[in-house]
């Protein structure tokens, strides 16, 4: 092979590269909080007593989770616009990855929720805990407990997804290596740079998540 | 300039959605096969095999589709072939199914009780013979909802090769957008044509889950 690998010609950009990163790094923060939420209530709804409301979170689900990314983002930036939501291509990329991960976690949680021995709702209603009262602190934490790996690896590959973005200009990672190697035509190191990045987010993420999961659930650090 | 009628569009997308079925079954049989070998790769006594594949799967897992395409797309053209979009959507998607579908693989012979294999090797059997009479028909079993639970990554998976240039249903459906300026309807089409492909599929796997559970 003939080619010399030139990766001392990125230096001059590494700036875009960071700053990219850093858009990456924020997007990713803010989907997986409100992806969660958003997974948390519509897994309520599923579990509820209203068949209205699970049926509505059930086509969502569906849905979103039986169609490529690219298409919802497509659909949210160029097809909501017609209809007259005008959004930047930040804020549609941020909804669409909401939207994803939310149909996504709705699914992990529900399962989780559904783990939960009939027993301890029962037990939760004779000590007179409201509905509201016996989610939140009776079902939810043991289900998130026991599905929090799943939700780890699937905000994980919501974050590799983000890579996406870039296809409408959202000024991310990706978008960085594609600006780089329209100026400096170095292909290959950009996009062999920015995936190592991309493989040490995902690496670095699922080691957060891990501490989380110790801080926030004191009796597993207990078992050990 | 020309009108096109709903009619047109849908057709254009079906046609277009042709290429996003043989590109998914050529990722997902290319991916099949590699996952099969790391499958066994990942199972093996050698430390240094297992750690290779490890690696693979680690790689592929964690980084975007997106920059698996752009690295075969740009790379294999370093080595001066010349790369159609063809080659590279099913070399990187080929690459990407295969290490999730040998995680998932290995998984199931891993969930498999270690008796098993005890049981098999003191009855004198071979390494072929346990993996053919013992393991895989069992492992086979549990393996069967999963991975076509995967093959609708893989569907959803094609649409990234519209970046890269590849016409499927994705591209056909950008193109038929900045023709028409219908970005509502186009996209509302392609997101329908890909729901069609993907939850036959997705209900298969979850019908399979139950009935073999029922039964294993």
């Amino acid at each position: 092979m003939a080619y010399n690998f030139q990766f001392s010609g990125l230096l001059p950009y590494l700036q875009n590269l960071v700053d990219g990163l850093v858009t990456t790094v924020v997007i990713t923060l803010i989907t997986t909080v409100l992806g969660c939420l958003l997974g948390t209530l519509c897994a309520a709804a599923r579990a509820g007593q209203s068949s209205f409301k699970s049926k509505v979170v059930g086509v969502y689900v569906e849905l979103i989770r039986n169609t490529p990314f690219i298409v919802q983002l497509f659909f949210i930036f160029f097809g909501l616009p017609a209809l007259g939501l005008r959004l930047s291509a930040w804020e549609a990329g941020t909804l669409a990855m909401v939207i994803n991960l939310g149909a996504y976690s709705t699914e992990i949680i529900r399962a989780g929720i559904e783990a939960t021995p009939k027993g301890q709702i029962e037990a939760a209603k004779v000590l007179g805990l409201t509905r509201f009262q016996t989610f939140v602190r009776v079902v939810l934490p043991p289900a998130i407990q026991k599905i929090y790996p799943a939700l780890t690896s699937q905000c994980i590959i919501v974050m590799l997804g983000s890579a996406v973005l870039s296809q409408i200009s959202v000024q991310e990672l990706t978008f960085a290596a594609n600006f780089i190697q329209s100026r400096n035509f170095l292909s290959f190191e950009v996009y062999f740079v920015v995936a190592g990045v991309y493989l040490l987010l995902s690496i670095g993420m699922r080691q957060l998540f891990n501490g989380i999961h110790y801080l926030v659930f004191p009796n597993l650090r207990a078992q050990r | 300039m020309n009108e096109f009628t709903n009619w047109d569009i849908f057709q254009a997308l079906i046609l277009a959605a042709r290429w996003t079925v043989v590109l998914s079954l050529i990722a997902f049989l290319g991916g099949a096969s590699v996952g099969l070998l790391l499958t066994f790769l990942q199972i093996s006594s050698r430390t240094a095999l297992v750690r290779i594949a490890r690696f693979y799967v680690e790689l592929f897992q964690g980084t975007p589709l997106l920059m698996q395409l752009f690295l075969v797309f740009f790379g294999l053209s370093l080595l001066g072939i010349d790369v159609s979009p063809w080659t590279a959507a099913a070399l990187a998607l080929t690459l990407f199914s295969s290490a999730f579908l040998s995680e998932i693989w290995r998984g199931c012979i891993e969930s498999l009780p270690k008796g098993q294999w005890e049981a098999s090797r003191c009855l004198g059997l071979s390494y072929f013979e346990i993996m053919r009479h013992i393991i895989l028909p069992q492992a086979l079993k549990v393996a069967v909802a999963p991975t076509v639970g995967f093959s609708v990554q893989i569907v959803k998976g094609t649409a990234l090769a519209s970046i890269i240039g590849f016409v499927e249903l994705t591209k056909a459906g950008t193109m038929l957008n900045n023709a028409t300026f219908e970005p509502f309807k186009v996209f509302g089409m392609v997101a329908l044509i890909y729901f069609l492909l993907c939850y036959p599929l997705s209900v298969a796997s979850r019908h399979l889950e139950r009935k073999l559970n029922v039964t294993g």
